[in-house]
């Protein structure tokens, strides 16, 4: 019989109170465990839906990210063949290699000039099976439901617009798109759908390439790469949500030799971005600066640079931080509930045995032995505890891992199966575990201290 | 060498600010080997002075001696240790753990002074076989009567070798028939275990078995009774 299990059988004296304890710090550390299970699948999810739309890692030409938009013509890369073609010949970048693709973004404006009617948009011309294989990454088992492109198997001129596009192009009826009231008859004017010049660079695109009449032709507005407006012509194969409202105004995708030819013309064809996805999440950091020295190396004469998916979608990190705050507010809400629980048993506890402290101390055991027994009680409380917690939040969420639920990250249109990851995550177990034992303790300091320092004989008298 | 000395030993309570002598100017010495009852009225202060002797309260002024030792400069864990070596404890209510057996009882002083493991098992076993309770080791106090929880308190008091035993109305809460079974008990435990027994009580069966008897009033002591001769070790 040691202080431990001395301490084992006191606690067990009073079953329906200890009870009563482990169950408010095992629903405690449950919670704790399946928000903190919840919020890391959340934030995988949504990693996992960046790194399937940017990669991990694009090489753009310099200050691109931040001023390109306006102009991608002078912020364009030139050789981005060569680039691709050493990136994915490096031997020490080719084992991390998923995917390494072009991309080009241009600004311009969209418009069914039959129906009178324009918008601005932002346009990505991509190489869509390459793009495809980029939507299958699934590092996490997350088994998103993320749709292949519908330009998949496409005609070079076919593109897929936004909702909120198809809207104000007035193309609802032929993209069966929903919530689509009739669009306000714009008032009688004498003034044209586009000015004469533009009319004219229209009828010029359809007369070369000649599509077939339909009701889902577009063309599409933008300055080429010397200033001069140039006009695609193009045939909409499908309006899709994209989430955002902003974004689902203005977008538009199109194959990425279409987006090339109506900014660049007979010229070199550039791109805005070369992007880069990787096997695993991980080898972004050994990625990156095998990135570097190629980029200062081989190509130490382009002005390009290397932004990670973290960079490119500042969204992603303040959605960690806003996982982590309200965390960190649940854990020490928790730790609060606990700590007077705690405290309030085991002073229960040494009210109750007041006398029996006398007695020990008159046998002679010491003020630090008493401390010692009731705060070896207190991290009993919190190991039982959390081992019990730590199994019921493991059960829960295997419960809630198999039930199907499924959930939509903000700003997405496609689901993800709810998942609370808890198992595997040893961080979060122990750190949770560890942190209500020291709970527990600190808990229990307070009463075994008063213990410890209770007078023999007025503890003897105590009735 | 007297097993316990006060010398002009006072003590003073303090109720809200308002002190109440319990003993003034006690000089008394207990022989060694010899079971001496303190007996007076209630509030006389016998227990106050069971308390000195037994080294769980300190007094305001004088000093005690006991086993040898003054106890005024002792620290706190210092006194801690000298009462787990010298000093057993019988109490009128037996304040046994009730969490644990009657082994593990008598057992728990003897681990406050390190004892090996082995040596522990065969004195606690010697000692519950001493007071008749060798079958019932390994019940704990529920499960014992009130006569059989006041021998384990017995053989716990006496587990460290004790030089004093201090043993508050250890009779009180025993019917006449028990309480004369464990005076008997601990007469002969004290002469086997040569060992000073002092006992504060009103009970005539424990008065009647004396060898010293000290009467106290008033906080002080009005006289002492040597009934016997020193009883010598091992008679």
């Amino acid at each position: 019989m040691n202080t431990f299990s001395l301490a084992l059988r006191n606690l067990l004296r009073n079953r329906r109170r200890s009870l009563t304890t482990l169950l408010a710090m095992m629903i405690g550390i449950c919670a704790v465990l399946i928000f903190g299970g919840y919020a890391r699948n959340s934030i995988y999810a949504l990693q996992t839906g960046y790194v399937q739309v940017h990669g991990h890692l694009q090489i753009q030409h310099k200050n691109y990210f931040l001023y390109g938009s306006g102009n991608p013509a002078a912020y364009g890369i030139a050789n981005y063949q060569r680039v691709i073609d050493a990136v994915t010949h490096d031997p020490v970048l080719a084992p991390m290699l998923t995917v390494v693709t072009p991309k080009l973004q241009l600004g311009g404006i969209a418009g069914n000039f039959a129906a009178g009617v324009s918008k601005n948009v932002i346009a990505s011309g991509i190489v869509v099976g390459e793009q495809n294989r980029m939507r299958a990454w699934d590092d996490y088992g997350s088994m998103s439901y993320t749709p292949l492109f519908a330009l998949t198997g496409t005609s070079p001129d076919a593109v897929v617009i936004g909702t909120g596009v198809a809207r104000m192009l007035q193309l609802c009826a032929p993209l069966k798109v929903s919530n689509c009231p009739q669009a306000p008859t714009a008032p009688p004017s004498d003034e044209r759908a586009a000015p004469d010049d533009i009319a004219a660079l229209s009828a010029l695109e359809r007369s070369k390439d000649t599509p077939p009449a339909s009701q889902t032709r577009i063309e599409m507005l933008a300055a080429n790469v010397h200033g001069a407006p140039n006009v695609v012509n193009l045939n909409v194969v499908k309006a899709e949500n994209w989430g955002f409202k902003e974004f689902d105004d203005t977008v538009l995708i199109m194959h990425l030799a279409q987006a090339q030819r109506l900014i660049f013309g007979g010229a070199a064809p550039q791109v805005t971005a070369i992007q880069i996805q990787l096997r695993h999440t991980a080898q972004m950091a050994g990625a990156t600066e095998r990135l570097t020295q190629l980029l200062a190396g081989t190509f130490k004469d382009e002005p390009l640079e290397i932004l990670d998916f973290e960079t490119l979608t500042p969204i992603y990190g303040q959605s960690i931080r806003f996982f982590d705050s309200v965390f960190g507010f649940i854990a020490a809400l928790i730790g609060v509930i606990v700590l007077f629980t705690v405290g309030n048993t085991m002073s229960m506890a040494v009210v109750e045995r007041t006398v029996e402290i006398g007695t020990l101390r008159a046998m002679g055991q010491r003020r630090g032995g008493i401390r010692a027994l009731f705060m070896c009680e207190g991290l009993l409380l919190g190991v039982i505890g959390a081992l019990l917690g730590v199994l019921t939040a493991l059960l829960v969420a295997s419960l809630i891992n198999h039930s199907g639920l499924t959930w939509t990250p903000p700003g997405y249109v496609y689901a993800y199966p709810l998942k609370v990851r808890v198992w595997g995550d040893a961080g979060l177990i122990f750190g949770s575990a560890i942190g209500l034992v020291v709970v527990a303790i600190v808990s229990a300091w307070w009463p075994a201290n008063r213990a410890s320092k209770l007078m023999i004989v007025d503890a003897l008298r105590h009735v | 060498m007297h097993t316990v000395t006060l010398k002009q030993v006072s003590k003073t309570y303090h109720l809200d600010s308002v002190g109440v002598p319990a003993l003034s100017d006690i000089n008394l010495e207990i022989r060694p080997n010899c079971f001496t009852v303190i007996s007076g009225p209630s509030g006389s202060g016998k227990t106050t002075l069971l308390n000195l002797i037994g080294c769980i309260d300190r007094p305001d002024q004088g000093e005690v001696i006991v086993a040898g030792q003054s106890i005024q400069s002792m620290s706190d864990d210092a006194l801690s240790d000298f009462r787990a070596r010298h000093l057993g404890f019988i109490f009128q209510n037996f304040n046994l753990l009730s969490v644990l057996t009657a082994y593990e009882n008598v057992e728990y002083p003897l681990r406050l002074t390190k004892l090996p493991a082995s040596q522990r098992r065969q004195r606690v076993l010697a000692l519950l076989d001493a007071v008749g309770l060798a079958d019932k080791v390994n019940n704990r106090p529920g499960q014992l009567s009130g006569g059989q929880r006041q021998r384990v308190a017995i053989a716990r008091a006496l587990a460290p070798a004790p030089q004093l035993v201090l043993a508050d109305e250890p009779t009180a809460n025993l019917d006449s028939q028990t309480g004369a079974a464990i005076i008997a008990l601990m007469r002969q435990m004290q002469r086997q275990h040569h060992v000073s027994f002092v006992f504060s009580s009103h009970d005539p069966q424990v008065q009647a078995e004396a060898d010293d008897a000290v009467f106290i009033r008033d906080g002080r002591i009005t006289h002492v009774e040597r009934r016997s001769d020193l009883v010598e070790a091992g008679a």
